[in-house]
């Protein structure tokens, strides 16, 4: 099968880049007072590794020169003294560096994570969503590489090569402007090798995430494969995809295996360089060998910083273009916003209401047209249609999990806009087709909406539930771990689960989403007890997908193409041979005979 | 150290400065790839742990492959025959199925029924061989189906599993799944026949419609049809169907029957259905009632519903679920 590539991390321009570090760098605010203590760390590592060569140059020069034995031990001690300060500031400051970006990456999770939490409901809706979810979880991981990890050592790097450059230049200038020459030559090289590099790592993305693609697709699919005799055929796609990988990361390492000579090329002119030009002055008598000796050192020591720059550099961009993206999800505005005088909804009677209710998820497309409707409380309203006909478009402006475009949802006659999403929302019960449970014991699954219920209060839950008795027989009882997505639970002990959930709430207002697949035959019994129950005397609104429910219910709304198509009682709505007699008729050509209860 | 030792040894005289010099240079050149072997040890330890479990799969026995004297499976003459077949999922201490012994007639549609874990789903896994029984024998015209190459066997037998996987591609490439290489009007003909030819060209690009992960995304009930036309395009003869369907509204249940029925008609010599349908239980010529690994009670329609009143549990269970809508 064909896979598209996945995407690429985009680089940004250069002024969104810096608008992104400033923003980033706001970050640092709280360390206000370790920053520069930090950065006085750094200055001094980088100052001792760049006198170091100057020492020993001095020493050659005026104490092996002279034989000074005692004033060269003495150098000695001192340059190992100079070297300690030096580790323990290098230590220092890679611990600090390190403990401040970490904690602002803590802070950017926590951050990202709050505001997941309290997106609104439609931005999940959008189908970019899921796409932007993955891509930041990867985009935080590369954040945390490029700034987590080698900032520290960057910025060592980068003090000791200033210091390094300005030790050269007070020592000789001249011998220094002419070792300095080779700089720009390293950073173009480094540059020119690090473009190469970029486009070739990233045909090596491209194939690694066409490469798990397939191999997530075809391992997700072996019976599949094996019912359909696709083996051969997945296995010479697979290799096909993977020669590919293969060849991106050979001519991906042909360019990294061209720079090290490249820079070791440059490192030897350079030395070469300063031999010369170093020599030449020490013979006319300009400069002495040990500061030659010292420049040779200084060579050696400061292509190390240069190649770590600039590959930080390439790390840094794509942190940045990552840096972005989270920015931009920060950015979404929050969950509806509850208005400046919203009150909080009081104990609800359970009357709802819709008032020439429009709704359209984009602006341009309606899903909802005109819909009235009233439900008095503790009736039960079963909601009937096809599939993408707006029941649970319904269900979600009850819920506010969206705003209407035209019209009003009243509850108690009171507009859904005007009071607090908590407390509307603490009022309404929900139990869905397919019910989330979490990693967790069952008690706090069963106390998911209120976490404070006490023990008793949970099982009483559990018993007007009907799965009391199941979770007494567990060994460990209502402490009994459950795992992700509440296994072992059978789906109709996650059912009933959720059934003591909603009775729990003890919501005057309740929403059901029957289940439509196959549950065994007690439990089944058991769930259509439980609902019966927690139906009773609240007001319910059922998207119905069995007869009893759609007999039992006080008024059957069929929604077709987002208006309501037909209204009555089950009994009403098949005397009135409309759509629903239709639909009614065609379910018992499918299944040729009614089977009710 | 050098520097120390060095100059000392200058100021004797045993050494020159430009010897010293060279020393130290060395020196650098050292230090570096000892520090990268430093760093290459952890990286080494966690290698060779995750080589490890690679070829933990890699070294799997493949313990379902063709014999050495496998034949290709050809016609099918209708007769499938269940031998006091036993079976234990591999790790299982209980037995899925126990001593299941049945055969049919050419033609035959014959409809399994039973509650979850009956062990109706792991009869049809035995047919393609996706397990191998652990006692008594599968058999096809009276050959096991052991003595059939893989290939050859999985050909002729189509599957339309409960879970309709999408790939991701275009519709085509799904519907074509089992046939790469199979034309447009093929295709097309297969997707007509499955009722879903008219949703597909409402789509603005058609047949090249991308779908899974990164494309349009289809409804339960498509993407049955979808999976009934990928089996349509098969060259079975034995068709396997597991029709559990999910929510759908009652047009599309409608247009699913009729795809199913065509499905069955078409080449087939015998049909097994996991059936969740009423109706698809009715025009059943026999129906195999399993519990708890057993096979319990076999017959028509109208004759376990007089003598099995496990039949009768059963299968208002599973159908009186399905409301008018």
């Amino acid at each position: 099968m064909r896979s598209t590539g996945p995407v690429v991390a985009s680089e940004l321009k250069p002024h969104k880049q810096l608008s992104t570090l400033q923003r980033f760098l706001q970050y640092l605010r709280p360390y206000r007072k370790e920053v520069p203590v930090a950065l006085s760390l750094i200055t001094l590592g980088a100052a001792t590794q760049a006198i170091g060569p100057f020492f020993i140059g001095w020493s050659i020069d005026h104490l092996i020169g002279q034989g000074n034995l005692r004033g060269l031990l003495l150098l000695l001690a001192m340059l190992a003294l100079l070297y300690i300060v030096g580790v323990w500031a290098i230590r220092g400051q890679i611990l600090r560096v390190g403990s401040i970006m970490q904690r602002i990456l803590g802070q950017l999770r926590q951050d990202v994570f709050d505001k997941i939490q309290s997106l609104p409901v439609s931005f999940f809706d959008r189908s970019e969503a899921g796409d932007l979810m993955s891509r930041l979880i990867n985009d935080v991981s590369t954040v945390n590489q490029a700034f987590g990890q080698t900032v520290a050592q960057m910025l060592g790097n980068l003090f000791s090569l200033v210091g390094i450059v300005i030790a050269m230049l007070c020592i000789n200038l001249q011998l220094g402007l002419l070792s300095n020459l080779v700089v720009p030559l390293m950073i173009f090289t480094t540059g020119l090798f690090a473009r190469w590099a970029r486009a070739r790592f990233r045909v090596t993305r491209e194939t690694i995430g066409e490469l798990s693609a397939k191999l997530e697709e075809d391992i997700g699919s072996v019976k599949e494969a094996q019912a359909f005799n696709r083996v051969q055929l997945n296995i010479d796609e697979f290799k096909a995809l993977n020669a590919a990988n293969r060849d991106a990361n050979v001519q991906a390492v042909a360019i990294t295996a061209a720079f090290l000579p490249s820079i070791d090329f440059l490192n030897t002119l350079a030395t070469a360089g300063v031999l010369a030009y170093g020599g030449y002055l020490a013979v006319t008598g300009a400069a002495t060998v040990g500061v030659v000796t010292a420049f040779l050192l200084y060579v050696q020591q400061f292509f190390r910083p240069i190649q770590i720059l600039s590959q930080f550099y390439t790390q840094a961009q794509s942190a940045l273009a990552g840096l972005d993206r989270i920015f931009l999800l920060l950015d979404e505005p929050a969950e509806l916003k509850d208005a400046p005088d919203a009150t909080t909804m009081p104990p609800m009677q359970g009357d709802v209401r819709f008032e020439a209710v429009e709704f359209g998820y984009t602006p341009s497309q309606l899903v909802l047209k005109q819909v009235n409707l009233h439900a008095q409380p503790g009736q039960m309203i079963a909601l009937v249609g096809p599939t993408g006909a707006g029941k649970s478009t319904i269900i979600n402006l009850i819920l506010r999990f969206y705003d209407v475009s035209g019209g009003g949802v009243k509850i108690d006659g009171v507009d859904v806009r005007r009071v607090t999403q908590a407390s509307l929302r603490r009022q309404i019960g929900i139990v869905l087709q397919d019910n989330l449970l979490f990693t967790g014991t069952v008690a706090e699954n069963i106390a998911f909406g209120c976490p404070n219920a006490t023990h008793a209060e949970i099982e009483a839950a559990a018993q007007l539930a009907n799965v009391h008795e199941f979770v007494t027989s567990l060994p460990q009882g209502y402490a009994t771990q459950l795992g992700e997505r509440g296994a072992p639970l059978s789906q109709g002990q996650r059912q009933l689960v959720s059934i003591a959930r909603a009775v729990l709430i003890n919501p005057r207002i309740l929403i059901l989403d029957e289940a439509t697949s196959s549950i065994d035959t007690r439990t089944e019994a058991l769930v259509q007890a439980a609902i019966a129950r927690l139906l009773k005397h609240r007001t319910s609104f059922v998207i119905a997908h069995r007869l009893s429910t759609v007999t039992q219910a006080d008024q059957v709304l069929v929604i077709q193409q987002g208006q309501i198509a037909e209204q009555g009682t089950h009994a009403e709505l098949v005397a009135k041979q409309g759509v629903y007699a239709n639909l009614y008729a065609l379910q018992l050509g499918a299944d040729a005979t009614p089977v009710a209860r | 150290m050098v520097v120390g030792y060095g100059g000392a040894a200058v100021i004797d005289g045993r050494f020159s400065i430009g010897e010293l010099v060279a020393f130290n240079s060395y020196l650098l050149l050292i230090l570096q790839p000892i520090l990268l072997i430093g760093f290459a040890a952890p990286a080494i330890a966690q290698a060779a742990a995750s080589a490890e479990r690679v070829y933990e799969v890699v070294d799997a026995a493949i313990e379902i492959r063709d014999r050495p004297q496998a034949v290709p499976f050809q016609t099918c003459g209708g007769r499938i025959t269940f031998e006091n077949v036993s079976f234990r999922y591999p790790g299982s201490t209980i037995y899925a199925l126990k001593d299941v012994s049945f055969e049919t007639q050419p033609n035959e549609l014959i409809a399994i029924l039973g509650m979850t874990g009956s062990g109706k789903s792991t009869i049809m896994n035995l047919l393609p061989r996706f397990y191998d029984a652990t006692q008594g024998a599968v058999r096809i015209d009276g050959r096991d189906v052991r003595d059939f190459t893989l290939a050859s066997l999985r050909s002729r037998i189509g599957i339309v599993f409960q879970e309709t996987t999408l790939f991701s591609g275009t519709l085509r490439e799904n519907i074509a799944y089992a046939k790469p290489e199979a034309s447009l009007d093929d295709v097309i003909d297969a997707a007509k026949a499955a009722q879903m030819h008219e949703f597909i060209t409402a789509l603005p690009n058609g047949y090249e419609t991308l779908v899974g992960e990164r494309g349009v995304g289809l409804s339960g009930g498509q993407k049955q049809r979808i999976a009934i036309a990928r089996t349509l395009l098969t060259d079975y003869s034995i068709l396997i169907l597991d029709d559990s369907t999910s929510a759908v509204d009652a047009k599309t249940a409608a247009q699913i029957q009729d795809a199913l029925d065509r499905l069955m008609h078409q080449k087939t010599c015998t049909s097994f259905v996991i059936a969740q349908r009423i109706s698809t239980v009715q025009n059943a010529d026999r129906i195999f009632l399993m519990d708890k690994g057993r096979l319990v009670a076999q017959g028509t329609h109208d004759e376990l519903m007089r003598h099995s009143p496990l039949y009768g549990v059963i299968l208002e269970s599973q159908v009186k679920q399905k409301a008018p809508v």
